[in-house]
């Protein structure tokens, strides 16, 4: 069904720290091998070792330049997949009811074999989240590692989104938003979480801690290092230093 | 926008298809006694537009052999309702021309069925595009509205010619009609372009939160290669040429098509002149269709 669940019991999403975040990818990396294997078509690179080559990934990370009007520029990555949109507007247009959104959880997924690929979500959705399998013609999305989180076949460790469990910074968390006392919900309240794209009114589960302030601009005048590493002699030797200075 | 040629045809197709059959619905109302060959042309180019149209828009999706599934979910998708509303009118549509074929009825109630019936499909095409928030351009109340207008007016010229092929002359009424359903559909698409000159409401700044920080751009790009959004999102040849493109499409779409229905009225080959008309009509309304997909900007396109 493709109407939006009234509510769902809880809200599973990420929250990713912006502040933390290096930008090394791994997470884009580890999104695709496990989902390449796991719930649904395999994710399909085309030309991956040719002139262009291009495939379908779940996550992506881009790098920002923020530009203050009166400080130094600062570098942000910001990886981005699927939010889990409360109102999900990639949902509602899916005319097959491929697309739905789980009501236990809030998890929005395709049912590939009822997608016919006509792309209309991809439009609908002002995120990019959504991309279409080239080679299988069906839509691909984050799936929020449904394939893991409640798989009691792995160690519990591992009961996380694969992007989240791979991070080697621990920028990324998973937990239930909808749940006030939940660890993620308490890192938003703490750090000022943030939605992408409020404008558009999709409601986004996943939220966006905001990269910590420059913790000090540049002093007036630079700092004379050299002078600080110069050895001070005291005693005659220093009483020798200072006449032998001001003789010239 | 990538424009997919599938769907301009489809959506120029069937627009003018169905806007030939709400007239021929309409004309049930006027004209009792249409000879069968007038009938036949007439309904079999609506229904070969029509249906040539919607098969066309299959074409463009991935698993098209899936394409029955789209009829289920009208309770929400505007595509689906396009699908469900085309259908029911199809069939209105044929149970409709039969009667008046085969039967010599031309029932009133019919024929205002199958008119309202094309028309709301034509809007629900509209819809689908005018319900995407991500699109500045086409989250306007008016796009549905050009749909419409541009189904009219091509119906009304296509009606026009198909008349004056079995009656022998155009006639200034129908003409005076048809040179007003243009005028009205042009000059409201003309206000839709400057309506949709526009500041954004997605920019970088709110696409990645950090706008209160300062002046936020891309430092690298998440992938070297292309992918499927800059495929299908990233589309920019139609902004550069668009004031060009506007003024051809409005051109060969409504200039021309009104000199030629003006030369018509009195012109002894007015027939010639009105199929002129029609395909000058057609070809404005394809380059329009293309400037709709190829102008508008995606918000994902902050992200890039």
């Amino acid at each position: 069904m493709t109407q939006l669940p009234e509510s769902t019991d809880r809200k599973l999403g990420l929250v990713i720290d912006l502040d933390t975040c290096v930008g090394c990818h791994a997470c884009v990396i580890s999104c695709k091998e496990w989902n390449t294997g796991g719930y649904g078509a395999p994710l399909s690179d085309v030309d991956a070792y040719g002139e262009d080559p291009s495939g379908t990934f779940l996550n992506r990370v881009h790098t920002f330049e923020v530009k203050p009007a009166d400080k130094p520029a600062m570098i942000t990555h910001f990886p981005k997949s699927c939010l889990h949109c409360e109102d999900a507007p990639c949902v509602t247009v899916c005319p097959t009811g491929a697309s739905f959104k789980r009501s236990e959880d809030g998890i929005v997924l395709v049912h590939e074999d009822w997608c016919i690929g006509c792309g209309l979500c991809a439009w609908a959705c002002p995120y990019g989240a959504r991309e279409k399998d080239p080679v299988e013609k069906v839509m691909k999305k984050c799936t929020l590692c449904v394939d893991r989180i409640y798989n009691e076949n792995i160690p519990e460790e591992d009961r996380v989104p694969s992007c989240v469990r791979t991070c080697p910074a621990g920028a990324r968390h998973f937990g239930d938003l909808g749940d006030a006392d939940s660890d993620v919900s308490k890192l938003v309240a703490e750090r000022g979480g943030f939605d992408l794209m409020p404008e558009q009114g999709t409601k986004p589960v996943n939220k966006y801690l905001p990269p910590r302030p420059k913790q000090q601009s540049l002093p007036d005048e630079a700092i004379d290092l050299v002078a600080l590493a110069e050895p001070k002699a005291g005693g005659f030797l220093g009483w020798l230093d200072g006449a032998l200075e001001r003789l010239g | 926008m990538h424009p997919a040629y599938s769907v301009i045809f489809f959506t120029v197709a069937s627009g003018a298809g169905l806007g030939l059959m709400a007239f021929m619905g309409l004309g049930a109302l006027r004209f009792e006694a249409l000879p069968v060959p007038f009938l036949l042309t007439a309904f079999g180019l609506a229904f070969a537009l029509t249906v040539g149209g919607l098969l066309s828009s299959t074409a463009h999706l991935g698993r098209p052999e899936r394409a029955w599934r789209a009829f289920s979910q009208w309770r929400s998708s505007w595509l689906s309702r396009e699908g469900v509303l085309s259908v029911i009118a199809l069939a209105v549509a044929a149970v409709f021309a039969g009667l008046w074929l085969f039967l010599g009825l031309s029932s009133a109630i019919l024929g205002i069925a199958t008119a309202v019936l094309a028309m709301l499909t034509v809007w629900a095409t509209g819809m689908i595009y005018a319900q995407i928030k991500a699109v500045d351009l086409w989250y306007r109340w008016l796009t549905p509205v050009c749909y419409l207008l541009f189904s009219i007016a091509g119906g009304m010229v296509l009606f026009l010619l198909v008349h004056a092929v079995y009656s022998g002359a155009a006639g200034w009424e129908l003409s005076a009609v048809a040179m007003v359903a243009l005028v009205v559909a042009w000059a409201v698409k003309m206000y839709w372009w400057a309506g949709g000159d526009r500041a954004p409401t997605s920019t970088p700044g709110t696409a990645t939160g950090l706008g209160h920080l300062g002046k936020v751009r891309l430092l690298e790009r998440p992938h070297t290669g292309s992918n499927y959004l800059l495929d299908e999102m990233g589309y920019k040849i139609g902004r550069k040429h668009a004031r060009k493109l506007r003024i051809i499409a409005v051109g060969l779409g409504a200039v021309l098509p009104i000199l030629l229905i003006l030369v018509a009225i009195p012109a002894p080959l007015d027939v010639l002149w009105l199929a002129l008309a029609a395909a000058s009509h057609l070809a404005g309304m394809l380059v329009e269709r293309w400037l709709f997909f190829a102008e508008a900007r995606h918000a994902v396109m902050t992200y890039y």
